[in-house]
């Protein structure tokens, strides 16, 4: 799944090589419509996701357990 | 019996008396003399309940820390010296041990070792002049993790700008606790917090911290760990300055900030950790981005997107002008070349057409149809045809014909 964060990565690297000297119009056109989609997600994200607080609990066999922060 | 007026021999005269009074005082008479270790137990009875615990100022010397971890010294002024012990148990709990010459505060109690009837004062608090020990132990502490590299700052790590999964090593019950959620509530979009409660202060403090620090590593998921504590004394904040502490942070392959206290309270744990935030909220704030500040990143990314698509297709317009400006230039001059091989060809066309032979004198005979007659054998006696001449055409006809060649040579 994309993140918020590797989205707006991405978005920086296309807006940096977009301003860069010399791209061909055909690339600069496919990273304008990615740096879109690229925003569209993010700017979606942004719409939603609270935060939540929870509880690491380690089990007798070592391996672990997200629970609810119960208080 | 005369009284005897000499103070020194009033003793005497005491022991007289508890002769007389015979079997009613143990040791009162040689029959009834008590064993030594009742003298001395009753003197251990008698000291201990006579000075409750307090403190004591003086000078460390003849400093023994033994094998069994009890640290035995004397304190001592200009004119008396007392010996001291701090057991084990007492002295696990202090930063350093005492150095010898130490001006030092003591907390504790007289004591009689009854086996030798020694005094010994037990020891279970002790302050260094200046807060000394502390800052011996700082001193001892951040020297060790110095030499090993683990206070370098090409150590530190850059934090993930927007960790989904925030990692919170804190007293489950601390304000602490309180203040990094109330942030990450407010600003952290998506963000996941997993608390892993730590005592944070008292013995169990460091082992405990040591053990949360150890699971975050073996979890794996946390991108980024704050462990810290709200503010408070500075031996409550003591646990952070611990060495077992700070190495089991250096060694945290989650990137760490360190918050403990309040912005003056600087610990080992901040030295070593990646990010030293000067409060549990300030390490919040430093993982988590606000909402506006995200909408003005996004809007100000937007807007780079466009200007810098536009400045790309402005560039490629750019070029398809020079570019086609080149090609008129191009085609131009071919044009040019070209109109001066038609002039070119004009002339020696010119020069090749019978016009300028017939100005000369010569004529070309045409036959009715328009064919050049250029052979005997294309004329018959009595055939009509045009002789062409500079000036005009003369229908002629033909009296008679005589095939030579007179040309050939």
């Amino acid at each position: 799944m994309k993140t918020f964060e590797t989205r707006l990565t991405r978005l920086e690297a296309i807006v940096a090589e977009l301003q860069a000297k010399d791209v061909d119009l055909a690339r600069a056109l496919e990273l304008f419509e990615e740096g879109v989609e690229c925003l569209r997600g993010a700017s979606e994200e942004l719409g939603k996701a609270e935060a939540t607080v929870k509880r690491l609990v380690e089990k007798t066999d070592g391996t672990f357990r997200v629970a609810d922060a119960g208080r | 019996m005369t009284p005897r007026r000499d103070p020194q021999l009033d003793l005497e005269d005491g022991a007289g008396i508890y002769e007389d009074t015979g079997e009613l005082f143990p040791g009162g008479s040689p029959s009834s003399a008590i064993a030594v270790t009742d003298l001395t137990t009753t003197a251990r009875e008698i000291v201990e309940g006579a000075f409750p615990p307090m403190w004591v100022r003086g000078e460390v010397t003849d400093f023994k820390a033994h094998r069994s971890g009890h640290w035995y010294f004397s304190l001592r002024d200009r004119t008396s010296q007392v010996r001291a012990v701090i057991w084990a148990r007492e002295a696990r709990r202090l930063p350093a041990p005492p150095d010898e010459g130490m001006q030092v505060v003591a907390f504790g109690r007289l004591t009689v070792y009854a086996a030798r009837c020694e005094m010994q004062f037990a020891i279970s608090r002790l302050d260094a002049e200046g807060d000394g020990l502390r800052q011996k132990a700082l001193e001892i502490t951040r020297k060790r993790l110095a030499a090993d590299g683990l206070l370098a700052p090409e150590r530190k790590r850059d934090l993930p700008a927007f960790p989904r999964t925030i990692a919170v090593i804190t007293s489950p019950d601390g304000a602490a606790l309180k203040d990094i959620i109330a942030v990450v509530r407010k600003r952290g979009m998506g963000v996941r917090l997993v608390v892993i409660p730590a005592a944070v202060q008292g013995d169990t403090a460091v082992p405990e911290l040591c053990r949360a620090l150890d699971r975050v590593a073996r979890w794996g998921e946390a991108e980024v760990v704050i462990i810290g504590r709200g503010g408070g004394a500075r031996e409550d904040l003591w646990a952070f300055n611990d060495e077992r502490v700070a190495r089991a942070v250096a060694a945290c392959p989650v990137p760490t900030i360190s918050a403990v206290g309040h912005e003056t309270d600087i610990t080992i744990c901040d030295l070593v950790a990646d990010l030293r935030a000067p409060t549990p909220s300030a390490a919040a704030e430093a993982v988590t981005r606000s909402r506006p500040e995200l909408v003005a990143t996004l809007r100000q990314l937007h807007h780079r997107l466009r200007s810098g698509v536009l400045t790309a297709v402005g560039d490629a317009s750019t070029r398809l002008d020079r570019a086609s400006r080149g090609f008129a230039r191009t085609a131009g001059t071919t044009v040019e070349r070209k109109r001066a091989r038609i002039e070119s060809a004009a002339g020696q066309l010119h020069a090749l057409s019978p016009v300028a032979t017939l100005a000369r004198g010569y004529a070309v005979s045409r036959g009715l149809d328009g064919r050049t007659l250029s052979s005997a054998d294309d004329f018959s006696a009595g055939d009509a045809y045009d002789l062409v001449v500079r000036d005009g055409v003369v229908r002629s006809s033909v009296v008679a014909v005589n095939p030579r060649a007179p040309e050939q040579q």
